[in-house]
């Protein structure tokens, strides 16, 4: 059923109002942020995948592009009803925005005298907007905040990258087959933390976007545009297809009571089953929006005058990742797939507040294996002896 | 003047004043704090992250007097190519530092109470702090007893330290080795075997404990058999630590950070996780 377009006299939108918006106007709002100085971020196709990159505006969204996701598989389909956002997560998330893969912190440089002075580079800042961000990965950001900005010491380097963005969310209307956000409390739709938030309607006769807005930022933007007021039928059209993505969804995950469960159960020996399976290869943590560990190596130049740390990401999938003087502490790997769950699904909880995982379903999908973190927290639930 | 620092990630160069061998593999090192704003001030049981120009960085606990800022001293056992790096500089050069880090022994709570200190090896190190807090304020504290194993004799840290402290009359200490020669005249055994002899009454008891972590399970475990509640035995825990402060991950153990939750835990705190292999 069409949800209807119908232009109207300028009129002021505020907070929490709701506009229709068709894809010239989105296109013109991706302008005006460009205009105020917003580095695009969003989708874009490259390599055979919807990845996250620099875009220049609308045009190089993944228009008429799907992905088809399972344990293990990620392929790229065409859809014929142009949709721009007709597709679920790609391997990339924000989490490369904000917690860079590698960053140099510091240089030192020897003295005549014996000693040293040290460099550090000015964090790097940046005003990007955000295009088309899943309501899993809005979790996936705050979860990130959370572990990098709130303990008793901040990370100045996240801390820059996260002042100055605007975030375009979009709601999410496809879910993959290896989607559980709706059993985590995080999806589909999109609740805070957003400038403005669309839901995307495509059918042979319209295309259309309902933009919620979220924040003054959001309200400025689309106060450029004679827009039209949504309708009470049009919100009740687009919280329907955001229901229905929650009804769709592949997986889900029982969290009742997972954090205990999973604390009693460190020697189940399903663990032992998993990791005859896990191939150790890291991917997991790599694509996972809410692993942030890092590692940090130092670099010397030939002549050893300078030195340098870089900061990378780590996995704890790596067997030097627990290294202490006399071996690593994790040596087998039953022991570093069940830090990786147990520290997901049940630890985090205690050390941060909430669960660390959003069920975007990334690790299911890159694990070259499809190793399937639902079904194994099902195993150990069924394993449970008490 | 050195600048206050604000990214945590970011060591300061810090001269060495002098060095001291403790035994074959462990130095000492007296680092000069006395330019720096408020020279260096710690808790008993906090450490460093110290910095070899070009080789890397490592933790190390703080061992001297946290009531002498002017000087801040490290002992450091030789068990890599950092550790190799510090202990092999000369006086008068700089090394990077960055804290200090992580939470203290209960000194507080053990006000009033008896004190038991179990050492193993290099555990010596991060309770010698304590150790010289409780003798400073020796009135603050009821029955004061420690016990200490080195693998041999020559492995034996601070010894003349040591002997001062065997010498005085308010204060118990023990000493084991895991084996010695014919001119080793005090015990042989493992340190948990000292607790048995040391007189303390466990339901008013504060245990601080360090040491391998093995060794920190069988002396638990002796502890408990003696009585003492899992919420009065303190221990220092150790992981692969690279930010220090709670962000790059490496230390998580269970459901805490060594960095920052730790390095010193309630015992009951990690009982959950504490003998499960591999965690």
């Amino acid at each position: 059923m069409p949800i209807g377009y119908q232009e109207r006299p300028l009129v002021p939108l505020d907070v929490g109002d709701r506009a229709i918006l068709r894809p010239d106007q989105l296109s013109g709002i991706l302008a005006a942020l460009r205009g105020r100085g917003y580095t695009l971020l969003g989708p874009t196709v490259r390599d055979a995948a919807i990845i996250y990159a620099e875009i220049a505006g609308a045009d190089d969204l993944p228009v008429g592009w799907t992905d088809v996701q399972s344990p293990g598989s990620y392929r790229l389909a065409a859809r014929p009803d142009g949709a721009f956002f007709g597709y679920s997560v790609g391997p990339h998330s924000w989490k490369a925005t904000f917690h860079r893969p590698e960053i140099t912190l510091w240089q030192a440089e020897r003295q005549g005298d014996g000693g040293f002075t040290i460099h550090e580079p000015a964090p790097e800042t940046s005003r990007v907007a955000l295009i088309g961000v899943r309501a899993c990965e809005l979790a996936a950001i705050r979860i990130q905040d959370r572990v990098l900005l709130d303990g008793p010491f901040a990370d100045p380097h996240y801390a820059a990258r996260r002042r100055d963005v605007f975030v375009v969310a979009v709601n999410c209307t496809e879910p993959g087959d290896t989607c559980f956000c709706a059993s985590m409390g995080t999806g589909p739709g999109v609740e805070s933390g957003f400038d403005l938030a669309l839901t995307e309607f495509v059918t042979d006769t319209e295309h259309l976007f309902l933009a919620e807005i979220g924040s003054g930022a959001g309200a400025e933007v689309l106060a450029e545009w004679p827009v039209d007021r949504a309708t009470h039928g049009q919100i009740a059209a687009a919280a329907a297809r955001t229901q229905a993505a929650a009804q769709r969804m592949g997986r889900s995950v029982d969290t009742r009571d997972v954090k205990e469960v999973l604390a009693r159960n460190l020697e189940n020996p399903r663990w032992e089953e998993t990791a005859a399976r896990c191939l150790g290869c890291t991917n997991c943590t790599q694509v996972c929006p809410t692993c942030f560990c890092t590692a940090v190596h130092d670099l010397t130049d030939l002549s050893g005058r300078t030195a340098t740390r870089v900061r990378q990401w780590d996995s704890c999938f790596d067997r030097s990742f627990s290294y202490v003087h006399g071996g690593s502490v994790r040596r087998s790997g039953m022991s570093r797939y069940r830090q990786w769950l147990t520290h997901k699904m049940s630890f985090w909880a205690d050390e941060f507040g909430s669960l660390g995982c959003v069920g975007c379903g990334r690790c299911i999908t890159w694990c070259p294996k499809g190793i399937d973190i639902t079904a194994e927290i099902a195993a150990i639930r069924a394993a449970d002896p008490s | 003047m050195t600048p206050a620092r604000t990214d945590p990630w970011v060591p300061e160069p810090i001269s060495i004043k002098r060095i001291a061998r403790e035994s074959a593999d462990t130095a000492t090192l007296v680092l000069d704090t006395s330019e720096r704003p408020g020279g260096f001030a710690f808790k008993p049981g906090q450490f460093n992250m110290l910095y070899a120009f070009g080789i890397g960085e490592v933790p190390i606990s703080i061992s001297g007097d946290p009531s002498d800022t002017g000087e801040l001293v490290h002992t450091i056992r030789v068990v890599g190519k950092v550790t190799e790096a510090l202990t092999g500089m000369a006086p008068g050069s700089t090394l990077g530092l960055r804290g200090p880090f992580g939470t203290h022994w209960p000194l507080e709570e053990a006000r009033g109470r008896d004190v038991l200190i179990v050492a193993g090896g290099l555990g010596l190190v991060p309770l010698r702090p304590a150790i010289y807090e409780i003798l400073k304020n020796r009135s603050a504290y009821k029955r004061v007893n420690i016990v200490y194993g080195a693998r041999t004799p020559q492995d034996i840290l601070f010894s003349n330290e040591i002997s001062e402290w065997r010498g005085r009359l308010d204060v118990s200490l023990r000493v084991t080795v895991d084996s010695a020669g014919s001119d080793w005249f005090g015990h042989v055994g493992v340190v948990t075997s000292l607790v048995k002899l040391a007189r303390f009454d466990p339901e008013a008891t504060v245990a601080m404990v360090c040491g391998p972590e093995i060794m920190m399970r069988f002396a638990v475990r002796e502890l408990e058999t003696q009585g003492i509640a899992d919420e009065r035995i303190y221990l220092s825990t150790e992981r692969n630590l690279q930010c220090g402060v709670g962000l790059c991950g490496h230390c998580q153990h269970g459901n805490v950070f060594v960095c920052k939750d730790g390095p010193v835990f309630r015992y009951d705190r990690l009982a959950p996780f504490f003998s499960k292999r591999e965690v």
